[in-house]
């Protein structure tokens, strides 16, 4: 059984040091030159920076910086004008999220989009779409193989719901949880697919220490124990500094930082950017 | 006191997904079953079986079809008569010209038909919604019944416009008393709605409602947004086509465009959304309020005011009581008769207790 | 009389037909640039407007009295849609609302029947409705006077709502309220007023076009529908704008006559009651936006 408390200066350790579930590997995704237009607006320019399997990347940067869009590029949901992606090597082409999905790609998004007509359960469930190979027919008529998918999607939903601890609500219609819980349960669909690499937008954003402490641990504890790579865009800089291996910064759509918080903490662009020199 | 869920406990998932995991409902249902199959037929007027039980039940399957598109997968369509139409030509059509043919054979095509006009009817819900998707269904009702009227072919070049139905022959034997074509309206509605339930339950209604409550974080679970709406469309329209076909066989005994109306149409969506969108059990109590009020009224005027209601008087009731009746219950309960049969449900579960 | 003659005969009745459809999805244009809600009772209020009106008149009332009656009335109605039917559903969905509406539509309907009969009701105006001689000498074209009228009428209409609602304070405010209830109000927008004043203008559009339609065929329930008729001329020029309405209408009108008369003897027509949806679904799939309407952005 996982210790599951940890202070932040365990956390720290804890990136540090080499009793990790997996050891960071090579490139797991690459981008390079992404440009992103809308219109005449420069979202993305010519931002490059890669992933490591296993690794724990932090996108930060000032409002509007692009860190949303960046997501949303990797992901499928915007294509970008200029640039590649490259997953475990291989060029990537007309990227959408059901592919995205598909290759192992999992996310949330920043204003939690959960299916407010069902519950906690259903969502997770509905999170087991790649894994609920049954057609309709097989469905209606309850065959064997789409019963047996049901438990089998049931049973891997039940362990997110003990990881997450969230038992006493699995029945509840997501609409009436408050907002912490809404992005845990949201956190609990995207593990549902079982990702490769996990996208979150903010997971912590709105919430009391309590709640991102509890998040910490949950992202922290996914990372060892499946070994998921995760890229997250964070506000918090405690929390960016403690569990992240590296960090890529963004500004005005360009990438003005990539190294260790530690290198990224005492850059002089990054400083500039965060507290407003005048250019 | 009787409706207790204490005791009963599920230990594995399979029961806990079961249909009816209570034994009051398990009991409950066999015996309504048991009445339907049994007893009614029995019991019942021909009136009653003719005039009320069947179009209730033909409505309900059609109803369950609107709920389908707008209730799971949140599409809203104007078009359910249109798609009955084709059913109910598709069926004529073929036993017609395909030489003994079994009826039930038949009945499963004109689904098949009516589900292949729905996916391309559907094609705009790819890039439309809301009112928009409304009004490309209401060109879907419009062109289908002025097709089905125009091109002599679906009417076999009958001139005088009114074709009788084929009489129902399952198994060589011909089903032509209103005690038998209950029977057959009710097997075919119970089966069917059984696979409706299985499929609302299971992963086929989570994609469907994903798509409804958010189509982009569907998309990002892997689901597939044009198949998983065009699906949809095709399992709604199959339904109401079926329901269509046995409208004309079993009920008018007559194909004819002019019974698959806009007016039809809005009814169907008036049973989804007083009975209670996205529940199966909404489309029976819907299709049954929309039958039975005009009754309602007709034995109201009777023992109140001591005289026949005059027709026009009788429809603009109608329309004024349904029309209120949508926008009480989309105000105050939006979920429409299923929820507040739930409610009930939960009042029972304490009862005798206040709490 | 020549091919061609005949060609902008049916050209222009379809023309002035559709400034006709232009008149009635205005109201729906007045609604929702106001509130946001498509209020798909429209077509039953039009009804009821010129029935009423009709009705005021048989019972004693003269054209004059009748007419700020009638409008009176629908004022009233107006406003009772909105306290008891959109603001409960303040905050709903748009699938939500339209239904309402439709219920709206149906009470509305089931009221003006049970109040005024079914009886077919003619409406005099004054203006025949035969070919106007100038033209039917001159050129060989056959167009009737009401018609005309009718055109001029709601082009005029259309046009005026047009530069009020560009130019004037109500108009921005109306606009002001359209995009942000809450914040209208916050910045001194009077919210009540507006919406009178939005009911009142939508009221008046309703009687007028009901009472040229009605002139014309005939006072009776199937006015009702041409709600349904307006919903492509909306979704061609676009849900907000004014001019958008009337460019859309007459192409709605002009194709629908145009292929009833040359297409329709192909099929033994009937083609005018499908053609204006077909083509407003094709419109959705190339410019879902509309002519002149604002592209609907959705952000992730």
């Amino acid at each position: 059984m996982m210790d599951m408390s940890r202070t932040a200066a365990s956390q720290a350790d804890y990136v540090t040091t080499a009793n990790r579930g997996f050891a960071v590997g090579g490139p797991i995704l690459e981008l390079e030159e992404i440009s992103l237009r809308f219109g005449g607006v420069n979202a993305l320019t010519k931002i490059s920076f890669n992933v490591l399997e296993h690794e724990i990347r932090a996108i930060i940067g000032p409002n509007g910086a692009g860190k949303s869009s960046m997501l949303n590029v990797i992901n499928g949901v915007y294509r970008p004008q200029e640039g590649t992606i490259k997953f475990k090597g291989k060029r990537l082409t007309g990227m959408t999220p059901p592919r995205a999905a598909r290759m192992g790609i999992a996310r949330t998004f920043q204003n939690i989009a959960l299916f407010k007509g069902m519950s906690v359960l259903d969502n997770l469930m509905a999170g087991r779409y790649l894994h609920s190979k049954a057609s309709f027919v097989e469905v209606a008529l309850q065959l064997p193989r789409a019963r047996r998918e049901e438990t089998e999607n049931r049973e891997a939903v039940e362990e997110i719901i003990e990881f997450l601890e969230i038992q006493h609500i699995r029945k509840t219609p997501v609409a009436k949880l408050p907002y912490g819980l809404q992005k845990r349960v949201e956190l609990g669909r995207a593990l549902a697919a079982e990702p490769k690499i996990l996208l979150l937008d903010e997971p912590m954003a709105g919430m009391n220490i309590e709640e991102k402490q509890d998040m910490c641990r949950f992202i922290l504890d996914v990372n060892d124990h499946y070994g998921t790579t995760v890229v997250l865009i964070e506000h918090d800089m405690g929390v960016v500094m403690d569990i992240s291996d590296r960090v890529v910064v963004l500004d005005y759509g360009k990438k003005i930082g990539d190294g260790t918080p530690d290198e990224v903490r005492s850059n002089p662009d990054v400083i500039n950017a965060y507290l407003g020199v005048a250019h | 006191m009787l409706y207790r869920e204490a005791g009963q406990f599920r230990t594995t998932y399979a029961q806990d997904s079961q249909l009816l995991p209570l034994w009051q409902d398990k009991v409950g249902m066999a015996a309504i079953l048991g009445v339907g199959f049994l007893v009614i037929p029995f019991v019942a007027s021909d009136y009653w079986l003719s005039a009320l039980l069947i179009p209730w039940l033909i409505l309900s399957l059609v109803a369950l079809g609107q709920n389908i598109l707008m209730g799971y997968a949140g599409q809203l369509s104007l078009g359910a008569a249109g798609f009955m139409a084709v059913g109910a030509f598709a069926c004529y059509n073929l036993i017609l010209r395909i030489e003994g043919i079994p009826f039930l054979v038949a009945l499963f095509l004109s689904g098949i038909c009516s589900a292949a006009v729905g996916i391309v009817f559907g094609l705009p819900s790819l890039r439309i919604r809301g009112l928009y998707l409304a009004v490309a269904t209401l060109a879907s009702q419009f062109f289908i019944v002025w097709a089905l009227d125009k091109f002599g072919w679906f009417k076999n070049y009958d001139i005088a416009g009114v074709i009788t139905a084929q009489p129902i022959i399952i198994f060589g034997h011909n089903f032509n008393s209103p005690q038998e074509k209950y029977w057959v309206v009710l097997g075919i509605v119970v089966v069917l709605t059984l696979l409706a339930k299985n499929m609302a339950r299971g992963s086929i209604g989570r994609g469907w409602m994903a798509v409804r409550d958010m189509d982009v974080a569907a998309e990002v679970t892997g689901l597939p947004l044009m198949w998983t709406k065009l699906q949809a469309f095709a399992i709604s329209s199959f339904y109401c086509g079926v329901g269509g076909a046995l409208f004309a066989f079993a009920y008018l005994q007559t194909v004819e465009p002019s019974a698959f109306t806009i007016d039809l149409s809005f009814r169907i969506l008036f049973m989804v959304i007083i009975g209670g969108i996205g529940t199966i059990l909404g489309s029976f109590l819907g299709a049954g309020f929309i039958l039975l009020t005009p009754i309602f009224l007709n034995i109201f005027f009777h023992t109140v005011l001591g005289k026949a209601v005059d027709a026009t008087v009788a429809s603009a009731l109608e329309q004024i009581i349904f029309g209120a009746m949508i926008i009480t219950f989309l105000i105050v309960e939006p979920l429409g008769l299923a929820r507040l049969w739930q409610l009930t449900k939960e009042r029972l579960r304490l009862w005798p207790f206040p709490h | 009389m020549s091919d061609f003659n005949f060609f902008l005969e049916v050209l222009i009745g379809g023309l002035l037909s559709g400034l006709m459809y232009s008149l009635v999805a205005l109201g729906f244009v007045l609604i929702y640039k106001a509130s946001g809600v498509f209020n798909f009772a429209q077509g039953a209020m039009v009804f009821l407007a010129v029935l009423s009106f009709v009705g005021f008149m048989e019972l004693g009332l003269s054209f004059w009295a009748a007419l700020p009656v009638t409008i009176a009335m629908m004022v009233l109605v107006g406003m009772a849609t909105e306290r008891f039917v959109l603001r409960p559903l303040v905050n709903q969905n748009e699938n939500t609302l339209l239904m309402a509406t439709i219920g709206l539509a149906f009470v509305i309907e089931g009221v003006a029947q049970l109040a005024w009969g079914v009886d077919v009701r003619r409406l005099d105006l004054g203006i025949r409705d035969e070919p106007m001689p100038w033209l039917a000498d001159n050129f060989g074209i056959f167009v009737s006077e009401l018609d005309i009228t009718a055109g001029v009428v709601a082009a005029v209409m259309v046009a005026a709502l047009a530069v009020l609602f560009s130019t004037t304070k109500a108009g921005r405010g109306l606009r002001a309220v359209a995009d942000d209830p809450a914040a209208a109000m916050s910045i001194g927008i009077p919210l009540q007023q507006i919406w009178m004043l939005v009911w009142a203008t939508a009221g008046v559009v309703a009687l007028v076009a009901g009472m040229l339609w009605g002139a014309r065929s005939g006072v009776q329930f199937a006015l009702v529908l041409l709600a349904l008729k307006a919903m492509p001329v909306l979704i061609i020029g676009g849900f907000t704008s004014v001019p958008g309405v009337i460019v859309a209408g007459l192409i709605v009108g002009a194709t629908e006559k145009l292929a009833e008369v040359y297409i329709g003897p192909y099929f033994g027509g009937g083609i005018e009651g499908w053609a204006p949806y077909m083509l407003a679904v094709l419109f959705l799939l190339v410019r879902p936006e509309g002519l002149f309407g604002e592209k609907i952005i959705r952000r992730v």
